[in-house]
């Protein structure tokens, strides 16, 4: 059976829409980084805010999306951020990189490039030296993968 | 092959917060990537940075394969007095590339 333009075209229009239709707005984390953070919080509940995440909205290389965090206040010999867990749920390794900051590092901010596969979140958890767990995340969407393959 | 670069003030004022930059070449390679015969190409990235200012730790960073190749690291240091920092990058194969920097400080 041959297929018509007519069909052809509704056909390619239905396909297209379905495409988009499953396109990720903000995806879901996977297992694997479910499995990570909870690792990384040793059973410490996150709480949002005192932390902030900058990285662009829009990244066309995936090889390279540079990452700010700046986590609130100066850090003292009481409290300062010792670790601070990057996780981007979309890739095959979601754990990106652990910083740890010092009373010694005068501000807690640091920068940094990360890779990302697809479109993505990316949540930091930063571990403060009194116990408590700072949180922030933001949502990336990515043009080109940056894994390889 | 790997020659860090690192950009530190070379004068503060006493209890100044200082911005330090790094870069150093590393390809990264992620151990996620096949080569064209479809085998894994093995992991080798550097899996860990730390600066001290001193001898004391000032700012450092376990790395995992989503860091982009030729790690790049902004970040901040508070400074008492003069001293040296130094820099330390070791990668998969325990190989270390390290380097310093003086800074005065009045």
């Amino acid at each position: 059976m041959q297929t018509t333009k007519r069909e052809f075209l509704i056909l390619a229009t239905g396909a297209a829409v379905a495409a988009f239709a499953s396109l990720p707005t903000a995806p879901q984390a996977t297992a694997a980084v479910a499995e990570e953070m909870a690792n990384f919080l040793d059973g410490a509940t996150a709480t949002e805010g005192g932390i902030s995440l900058d990285m662009p909205e829009i990244a066309e290389n995936g090889n390279v999306v540079p990452l700010t965090i700046s986590v609130d206040g100066e850090p003292s010999g009481d409290l300062y951020a010792e670790s601070v867990g990057i996780f981007a749920d979309g890739n095959p390794l979601p754990q990106a990189a652990t910083f740890h900051f010092t009373p010694l590092s005068g501000r807690m901010e640091a920068s940094t490039r990360i890779r990302l596969a697809k479109t993505q979140n990316v949540t930091v958890l930063a571990k403060m030296s009194d116990g408590t767990v700072r949180k922030a995340e933001t949502v990336v969407k990515v043009t080109i993968g940056g894994c390889g393959g | 092959m790997s020659k860090p670069r690192v950009r530190v003030p070379k004068k503060a004022a006493v209890g100044e917060v200082i911005e330090i930059k790094t870069l150093m070449n590393h390809t990264m390679e992620s151990g996620q990537r096949k080569d064209e015969q479809g085998s894994t190409i093995p992991r080798m990235i550097i899996n860990k940075f730390t600066c001290t200012f001193n001898g004391q730790p000032v700012f450092s960073c376990d790395l995992e394969p989503s860091i982009s190749a030729n790690p790049y690291f902004q970040f901040s240091a508070k400074v008492e007095e003069s001293g040296v920092f130094e820099f330390e990058w070791v990668d998969d194969a325990g190989e270390t590339f390290a380097t310093k920097k003086k800074i005065a400080v009045s």
